[in-house]
């Protein structure tokens, strides 16, 4: 058993054919886990008598021939803006530095029920904010092809893991494209699901309009599997959708053959060559499989970034408010009076990325300034929406690049807000919106850099998007 | 400059953010180049369109009501578990009125 190549279908045969047992392969993941992590800092810490509890309830079902459900024994990693009711969620942050939450994350639990085993909890930026990971008040962390690297944010620690072999499977949460941008550098499955598609219920909010759970993995029937467990109405989050959550892997048999394609031009204007490149290469491998690829254009695109900027900072600093001093375990030892435990438990706790963000969406929001920001970048996402609404009338599914560039280097644009937030150009676009979207490895630079392919698809069409990667995949990417 | 030194330290006061004199300043040059770019939103033609709040779709009624059934709530010890400062039952916080 390579343990760092597992899928979700090796385990549960390893486990029914008694090859192992749940506990034996949890000790070993972790085992392999711990060693492994030094040289990334994906995991900000494990979670060990948790997973071998869960591994335990495993190894009984399959002793008394009960189904032991579809992630049996799966060793998963978690973000760590979700929260593990015992086990130390901190938002990649100062402020919650101590935190143990009382409460599972809806999404934790139906992962749990369907057999899958927590290791631990992954590195971020801070509470999800960034697009490097360089954002962590725990130390950035390296993408595992490339120490020099970033992996992505914010869900970069899962995309590391699960690159790394140190997770078969990882949740992640996107707002922007926070999961299938670090999916891309590291050369990943990642899947944004429909705006409603997976409950919030234990997600930290960031801006609850755009903020999603989602799904990384090796292999696209693997993310397809993980979604479908945790997916489904919750009455915990009034946002989570009432529709039927279908069989995310039946039909997934490479044939796309007659699906009409849309290759949104506005995408491909400010592409490195490589990147360029390997997506054409991408899309002819498409067409060979016998796709029908248009040209299509969506033309709200070069105002995405702008419009997203004011509302998921405006929406951050409304839901940061509650890191105060009172309830969420840090306090400035500068608390004096009221106001000045409000000002510096906020001012020592929150890092740069996050303040600039409070700032800006406190600005936008403030007298003076709401109809100018805040309600013409609701309208312009409502023109965003619309693009999309009338490309889905002609196509079944959009294909474009995910990020502009591979992986940089760490260092490289931390000190360079704009160019930081310009280069999520492509995949804030889908969190507006409120569309699936995914990334699927589609080959890598000479230099040996992931590049990720995204497909985007229909409000709740997660098996036309499904469709498209499994048959990329299946193809070989384009390597 | 959109942004003057006055707003930021006034954005901070509305936002509870104690701010060092090197962050102020950073930020006022973080802001300002940020909102430079928002400002290509005056290009784009808005009238008559309806602000988009929510992500919506195309889906039967959703606003169903829930069972009105009780559930254990959290539990005062449990809520108060990662205060920073607890006491009796409550959350303790600097004194706001003087006696």
């Amino acid at each position: 058993m390579d343990i760092a190549s597992l899928t979700i279908d090796q385990v549960r045969e390893g486990l029914l054919a008694r090859r192992f047992s749940a506990v034996e392969l949890t000790r070993e993941a972790l085992d392999f886990a711990e060693a492994r992590n030094p040289s990334t800092n994906a995991y900000l810490h494990f979670s060990p008598e948790r997973a071998l509890r869960s591994a335990v309830r495993v190894d009984e079902k399959v002793a008394r021939g009960e189904d032991p459900g579809p992630l049996a024994g799966v060793p998963i990693a978690v973000k760590d803006v979700i929260v593990t009711k015992g086990v130390r969620t901190t938002c990649g942050s100062k402020l919650l530095a101590q935190y143990t939450p009382p409460y599972d994350a809806t999404a934790v639990m139906r992962l749990e029920e369907a057999g899958g085993v927590i290791l631990g909890k992954t590195n971020c930026d801070e509470f999800a904010m960034g697009s490097s990971n360089e954002n962590s008040a725990f130390g950035p962390v390296r993408n595992p092809l490339a120490p020099d690297r970033v992996p992505g944010g914010s869900s970069g620690g899962s995309a590391a893991a699960v690159a790394q072999g140190t997770a078969v499977l990882a949740l992640g949460s996107d707002t922007g494209g926070s999961i299938r941008q670090p999916a891309s550098f590291c050369g990943v499955v990642g899947v944004t699901p429909t705006y409603g598609r997976v409950s919030r219920y234990g997600l930290a909010a960031f801006a609850s309009s755009l903020d999603h759970i989602g799904t990384l993995a090796r292999t696209v029937r693997d993310a397809a599997v993980l979604l479908g467990a945790i997916a489904g109405r919750d009455p915990m989050d009034a946002t989570s959708a009432e529709a039927p959550v279908p069989n995310y892997t039946h039909p997934l048999d490479g044939d796309v053959k007659g699906m009409k394609l849309g290759l949104p031009l506005e995408y491909l204007k400010d592409l490195t060559s490589e990147t360029g490149d390997l997506i054409a290469k991408g899309i002819e491998t498409l067409r060979k499989l016998g796709c029908e690829v248009r040209d299509i254009s969506l033309p709200a695109t070069d105002y995405a970034v702008a419009c997203y900027y004011i509302i998921a900072t405006a929406e951050a600093s409304s839901n940061l408010a509650r890191y105060d001093g009172v309830r969420y375990t840090f306090r400035s030892e500068s608390s004096g009076t009221l106001s000045d435990m409000y000002r510096h438990t906020r001012g020592e706790g929150f890092g740069a990325e996050c303040k600039r963000r409070i700032m800006l969406g406190t600005y936008v929001l403030s007298a003076g300034y709401y109809d100018a920001y805040y309600l013409k970048a609701q309208k312009v996402r409502a023109l965003i929406a619309r693009d999309f609404a009338r490309a889905f009338s002609e196509v079944d599914a959009i294909v474009a690049p995910v990020s502009p560039f591979p992986a940089f280097k760490l260092g490289e644009k931390i000190d360079d807000p704009l160019a930081m937030y310009l280069s999520d150009i492509y995949t804030i676009t889908g969190d507006l919106a409120g569309i699936p979207c995914m990334s699927v490895p589609c080959g890598k630079t000479a230099q040996g850099l992931p590049v990720g392919m995204q497909i985007l698809a229909r409000h709740f069409d997660e098996p036309s998007m499904f469709r498209v990667a499994y048959a990329l995949e299946r193809a070989g990417g384009v390597n | 400059m959109k942004i003057t030194e006055q707003e930021v330290r006034y954005v901070a006061d509305l936002a509870n953010l104690s701010l060092s004199e090197a962050e102020v300043h950073r930020f006022q040059a973080d802001l300002n180049e940020i909102l430079g770019h928002i400002e290509r939103l005056n290009d784009i033609d808005t009238a008559g369109v309806e602000p988009m709040t929510q992500v919506v779709y195309e889906a039967g009624d959703t606003a169903t009501l829930r069972a009105d059934r009780e559930r254990p709530p959290l539990g005062t010890e449990a809520a108060l578990a990662n205060a920073p400062k607890a006491g009796a039952g409550y959350f303790k916080v600097p004194k706001v009125v003087e006696r």
